[in-house]
């Protein structure tokens, strides 16, 4: 602590040098805070995908359906615990700029196979009484200002008209990887009033008794409807979160490359700025050479100053990112886990630091090799 | 040639055939050729001569700046030339006190921060580096001007923090280099009264360069530099 004073006076001898140096490390950790936070959105469901649940849909593709029938097939199979349906509605509130997943829920097993969501017993009870009841996320009902009670109209893309809903119940999560943004509803209210692909259901999820018989069971999964008009793919929740997020392309590449040229262009920036600062001061290294510093303490106050500005430019930029997120989701339902995490922060804070100490080395051995008397001379 | 030889037990700077040359390309420069040197503990001495005569060559071999090409240097009884990197700066750090013509303190600082500097690499405590700095900038009139920046002192000023920082580690020996050269007659008369009393008073030995003969006069002996050699000794109250 006795050197920080003058690490602290070095650093702002030139103080619009400092804030500039500081604002690259600040403006690339925002960077950095924003490309993961869009990354984890995306994959959002990946770290929360349960490893003793497997998802099923039409081996042709998602957009296929299944046969309702295969739910008490599947349930009569060794190793499945639990089966449960969805079927994707593609419901539009008021206009399609306001877009959120809604999509139909199997009431009696959902809550077996998905334990992480919370709703209030009071509501779900409510909830199976009315047909036309929704459950809406907590993130949603925020957006469109919902609460239990309220009439809510969807239109219909794929089974056009205009839908009906009651808001019976506001759910939540027990983790804060999973989306509560989402919109739930009755498979029967659906199976009663479409007038087509009736008896079908968009996908399956189930719940495997031993999560190291997952491999096991998928294959017996996809065997059982071979050769069927309807055969299925079976995949792990992981695989399939990871296969619907490959859709758009690998974005997690695009970000890491975006992430590394941020990191490298950062490194040549405070490295300059430090090979620069550190060569103004040749005289007054040498003279703190000659009164008795050393080549190591001299290596170590030069580091410990870029690793200063890395660190104030990274607690600022990762405080802005995180402040930004607490905003929520800014795409109005594409990036439903808007969260920037202290895991992921603690990365960026991290990066940056070995940028700090990474830009600061050269300079500083520099430093560390300059002879007092040819410092000395130029003074 | 011994040109100031002191009686051996008192004797704090010994240099015994001293070479320094410069390489640049092929051509060689000797600074220093075969120079020998004894200097009493406690005294004062002036080395005087025209530029490039090996002055300030010779002050940064005894302080442990530089290294000889051949020769040695001894002080308080230890060869210096055998010092590690690290041992030298540490040696350094506790027996020398530098002082430059520029001043050379650091800008950012305050006249008590570029005192405590040397001491910042002690094990003191900060109420001890406080006290030890507060009685260097005492002594040297400053203590008023503690907090006070370079930029906000006058020159004299700035070259009175600059032997507070060199006597804030209490060295024995202490290389001044030109020490005035910045300075208007006045003011330089200071400096060199301030330097006389740390030698008389203080019992710092006190090895001086200047261009300046009446600074040079203050001293207890004046040495003369041509070439690499010393030339001419004047011993005060041997030789008047």
């Amino acid at each position: 602590m006795k050197y920080l004073h003058l690490i602290l006076r070095n650093l702002t001898r030139k103080k619009l040098r400092a804030v500039l140096t500081i604002g690259s490390f600040m403006v690339a950790l925002f960077l950095f805070g924003m490309l993961v936070t869009i990354d984890s959105s995306l994959s959002g469901g990946l770290d929360v995908a349960s490893a003793n649940r497997l998802v099923i849909r039409n081996k042709v593709s998602l957009i296929m359906p299944l046969p309702i029938s295969y739910a008490e097939r599947m349930r009569q199979m060794e190793g499945i615990e639990e089966v449960t349906h969805f079927v994707w509605f593609g419901g539009v509130y008021q206009d399609a700029k306001n877009f959120f997943a809604n999509y139909t829920i199997e009431p009696e097993t959902v809550r077996r196979v998905y334990p992480e969501y919370l709703i209030p017993d009071e509501q779900w009870d409510t909830f199976l009484e009315d047909r036309q009841a929704a459950l809406v996320g907590k993130d949603l009902a925020k957006r469109f200002g919902w609460k239990v009670g309220d009439r809510v109209p969807l239109e219909g893309t794929i089974w056009q008209g205009v839908w009906e809903f009651n808001v019976r119940g506001i759910y939540d999560v027990s983790t804060k990887d999973l989306p509560t943004s989402d919109f739930w509803f009755h498979y029967d209210y659906l199976e009663e009033q479409r007038p087509f692909l009736k008896g079908t259901t968009g996908w399956y999820t189930v719940r495997v008794t031993d999560p190291s018989m997952s491999a096991d069971v998928a294959g017996a999964i996809d065997e059982r409807f071979a050769n069927s008009p309807y055969e299925t793919k079976t995949e792990t929740e992981r695989a399939f979160i990871a296969g619907f997020v490959n859709q758009m392309g690998n974005i997690r590449l695009l970000m890491i490359s975006i992430g590394s040229v941020v990191f490298f262009t950062l490194l040549l920036v405070t490295g300059n700025t430090m090979a620069i600062s550190v060569r103004e001061r040749f005289g007054e290294i040498a003279v703190m050479k000659t009164v008795g510093f050393s080549d190591g303490s001299v290596l170590g106050l030069i580091i410990a100053e870029s690793f200063t500005i890395a660190a104030l430019g990274s607690v600022i930029g990762l405080g802005l990112a995180k402040l930004v997120t607490l905003g929520g989701d800014p795409t109005g339902g594409i990036l439903q886990v808007f969260y920037l995490g202290f895991d992921d922060m603690a990365l960026g804070f991290g990066l940056s630091l070995v940028v700090g100490i990474a830009a600061g080395l050269i300079p500083g051995l520099n430093a560390m090799r300059l002879r007092i008397v040819d410092a000395l001379r130029r003074v | 040639m011994v040109r100031v030889d002191c009686s051996g037990t008192d004797c704090l700077v010994q240099v015994r055939n001293l070479d320094k040359k410069y390489y640049r390309g092929n051509e060689v420069i000797d600074v220093l050729r075969g120079l020998n040197l004894d200097v009493s503990a406690g005294e004062f001495v002036a080395f005087m001569g025209p530029s490039g005569s090996g002055k300030t060559t010779l002050l940064n071999l005894i302080g442990g700046l530089d290294t000889p090409t051949s020769g040695t240097v001894t002080v308080g009884g230890e060869e210096i030339n055998d010092l590690s990197g690290r041992r030298l700066t540490s040696w350094r750090a506790r027996h020398v006190g530098f002082i430059f013509q520029m001043y050379n303190l650091i800008p950012v600082l305050t006249a008590y921060q570029n005192v405590q500097l040397p001491l910042l690499l002690t094990g003191l405590s900060k109420a001890e580096r406080d006290r030890h700095v507060h009685t260097a900038l005492e002594l040297v009139g400053l203590a008023d001007r503690a907090k006070h920046y370079p930029g906000q002192l006058s020159g004299g000023e700035e070259q009175r923090v600059a032997i507070a920082r060199a006597i804030v580690a209490d060295p024995t020996l202490l290389l001044c280099d030109e020490p005035t050269g910045d300075l208007d007659r006045e003011t330089g008369d200071e400096i060199i009264e301030i330097l006389h009393r740390l030698s008389k008073e203080h019992e710092k030995t006190v090895l001086m360069v200047t261009h300046d003969p009446l600074a040079a006069e203050k001293a207890d002996s004046q040495l003369h530099l041509e070439k690499g050699l010393l030339v001419e000794a004047e011993r005060r109250g041997e030789i008047s």
